[in-house]
């Protein structure tokens, strides 16, 4: 068949192909453990994420605290948990907001000739900017609150979405199975989710994964500059924002959820790399 | 009305279409001259096949009279309505009544959609309820393709080229069309399925009383189906007549070439060998006068100077050659 990037077959149970390939098997089970840390920590949490204990504050790794204690005497690897929880949850909403915003865009701009020129226009107008620097400005315009930061970082990746989505309209958009479709007098709305959305998920898929993975971090990256979601909040970055005071006495502080931040994006990435291969051929093959 | 005339000859055509042009805009300002003044008939009940190498314009004529692509001219009277001239909303209703089976059979149905999805669809389209019923008369459009009725719970990728090919028949017949264009339906089929598909195509004809139009780039399959054909070059009709008299009295050059380079079932059947050289002229730049006359071998001079008339030369049968008269055939 001819090398598009949109596979003409369906992929059954991409899962259990996607755990066959042993770098993207470790990254899944990787972050089953960590989404599953994330959603019983406070059952599974030593302490209370709360619990301030001036007494024993700054204290190293031990085995009453395992990851050691904050300026404030709270437990690290009981924050880590929860603020696994906010910046999770981040990550995924910004996911879900970017694909909103970019699924809508890549399809008009796609689908649509006449709207193709000023929709891609924006889409490049956007992408000018760079990453952080917009996610800044919006966030400071918008307020620096957790659903800010999804808005922010949301309208930061969706232009990246849109590409994705609307390369692959370009494509659909002439199968005959469109054209078919259009034959019969289906709707053009039906035509766009039914037919061409369907098949626009692997890509978008894909990049959804490596979004995730850059969400957690410029979320870490907004905290850590004080524009991002509130210090009271545990999120792995705030945490080491925090840390940074306290460097040179109490490097745990900033080590641990900069260690849960390199190994939830790493793990994101082995997956992204690998749904990547598996739902695009012609990139596999040229490995 | 002539009493001496057969009954089909006299019923008014299905289809009618008139001065059908097709126009594309190319870069710089130019024009693409994919179909120009296009016309034929269709009767109820009878196959026309549409004829020519790629770049002919068939498919874009096809498509033109369903409006996939929008036309740039010409009428096409369906059942007495010029389908041309309808709203998007009046065209909706139309749509049903004709219908498509396409070229390619991989890429006409789509991959994420089982087949009961696919044909459901179709029934959607024309109101027909969900429920039992529905899935019964799926079983019964697949079963009238020849396929399995608990083909139904599977997804494209499972099926070989003609089974899809198949699926995609059945997609069409789903709406009970009273005309399909079949886009080139075999071309891209092995030879042992392409038989299956024709037959099967045939079939479906006469028991639904179909009325096809059969675009093929090939004039020996369509000897097989086609009560007429119309044989098109670079977006104009060359010779259109019943094919009885088109294959055993072609009389246009271009229509001769077809035929010699088509393998012939018949060997004793004589057959003039013509061969064409160069390729189709871009369709952005046509030949003045007739559009055939650089690669004709019975081009003289005065081929550049008018563009032919589609002369009657007799019983249905209509060549653009301006040579036509000084020939014997």
């Amino acid at each position: 068949m001819t090398a598009i990037s949109v596979p003409l077959q369906a992929e059954p149970n991409i899962l259990s192909r996607l755990i066959t390939r042993p770098t993207a098997a470790v990254g899944v089970a990787v972050l089953v453990v960590i989404v599953l840390a994330a959603i019983l920590a406070p059952a599974i949490a030593p302490y209370a994420p709360t619990k301030l204990s001036i007494a024993s504050r700054l204290h190293p790794p031990s085995l009453d605290h395992l990851f050691g204690t904050d300026d404030l005497g709270r437990d690290i690897l009981t924050r880590m948990l929860y603020a696994a929880r906010t910046s999770l949850s981040v990550g995924f909403a910004v996911v879900i907001f970017s694909s909103i915003i970019g699924i809508v865009l890549g399809l008009t701009s796609g689908f649509f000739k006449k709207l193709d020129a000023p929709v891609s226009r924006l889409i490049d107008a956007m992408m000018a900017f760079p990453d952080i620097l917009l996610a800044i400005a919006l966030v400071a315009a918008l307020g620096a609150t957790a659903v800010n930061v999804v808005v922010a970082l949301g309208i930061v990746y969706a232009p990246r979405l849109a590409r994705v989505v609307r390369a692959s309209t370009l494509v659909i958009r002439e199968l005959p199975y469109v054209e078919a479709a259009r034959a019969l007098g289906v709707p053009t709305p039906v035509i766009l989710v039914r037919h061409v959305l369907r098949n626009v998920t692997s890509p978008l898929l894909v990049q959804g994964t490596f979004i995730f993975a850059n969400a957690i971090l410029a979320e870490a990256g907004l905290s850590f500059l004080g524009v991002g979601i509130s210090p009271d909040i545990p999120t792995w970055g705030t945490m080491i924002a925090t840390g940074r005071q306290y460097m040179d006495q109490a490097g745990w502080i900033m080590m641990f959820p900069g260690a849960a931040i390199v190994i939830t994006v790493l793990s994101l990435q082995l997956v992204g790399d690998g749904l990547r291969d598996l739902l695009d051929p012609r990139l596999a093959k040229g490995i | 009305m002539s009493a001496v005339l057969p009954d089909s000859a006299k019923a008014a055509p299905l289809l009618s279409v008139q001065g059908l042009t097709k126009h594309f805009p190319a870069r710089n300002g130019r024009i693409v001259h994919a179909v120009e003044n296009v016309s034929f008939d269709v009767r109820r009940g009878s196959t026309v096949g549409l004829v020519g190498e790629s770049g002919s314009g068939k498919t874009t004529a096809g498509r033109a009279i369903l409006r996939l692509v929008e036309p740039t001219g010409g009428k096409a009277l369906f059942d007495g309505v010029d389908i041309f001239s309808l709203s998007a909303r009046e065209m909706r209703k139309y749509r049903q009544k004709l219908q498509i089976v396409f070229q390619d059979p991989f890429s006409s149905l789509n991959p994420r959609m089982r087949i009961a999805a696919i044909i459901g669809e179709a029934l959607d389209a024309r109101g027909f309820p969900r429920g039992k019923r529905r899935a019964d008369r799926v079983a019964e459009l697949l079963t009238l393709v020849g396929l399995s009725p608990d083909h139904a719970s599977r997804y494209p990728h499972e099926f070989s080229g003609g089974q899809r090919q198949r699926i995609g028949i059945a997609r069409a017949l789903a709406v009970e069309p009273e005309f399909i264009v079949a886009d080139e339906p075999v071309s891209a089929l092995d030879v042992s399925v392409q038989a299956q598909v024709l037959n099967l195509l045939g079939e479906l004809q006469k028991r639904l009383g179909l009325t096809l139009l059969f675009i093929a780039h090939d004039l020996s399959v369509v000897e097989y189906l086609c009560d007429e054909v119309v044989v098109m070059y670079l977006g104009r009709v060359m010779e259109r007549g019943p094919s009885r008299l088109l294959y055993a009295a072609p009389r246009h050059p271009y229509t001769k070439a077809l035929l010699a380079t088509a393998p012939a079932p018949d060997p004793t059947r004589r057959r003039t060998h013509v061969a064409l050289h160069g390729d189709i002229p871009s369709p952005i730049d046509p030949p003045s006068g007739c559009v055939f006359r650089t690669r004709c071998p019975e081009a003289i001079a005065a081929c550049a100077g008018i563009i032919p008339p589609l002369d009657h030369v007799g019983d249905g049968h209509h060549v653009a050659c301006i040579r036509h008269n000084e020939r014997t055939i």
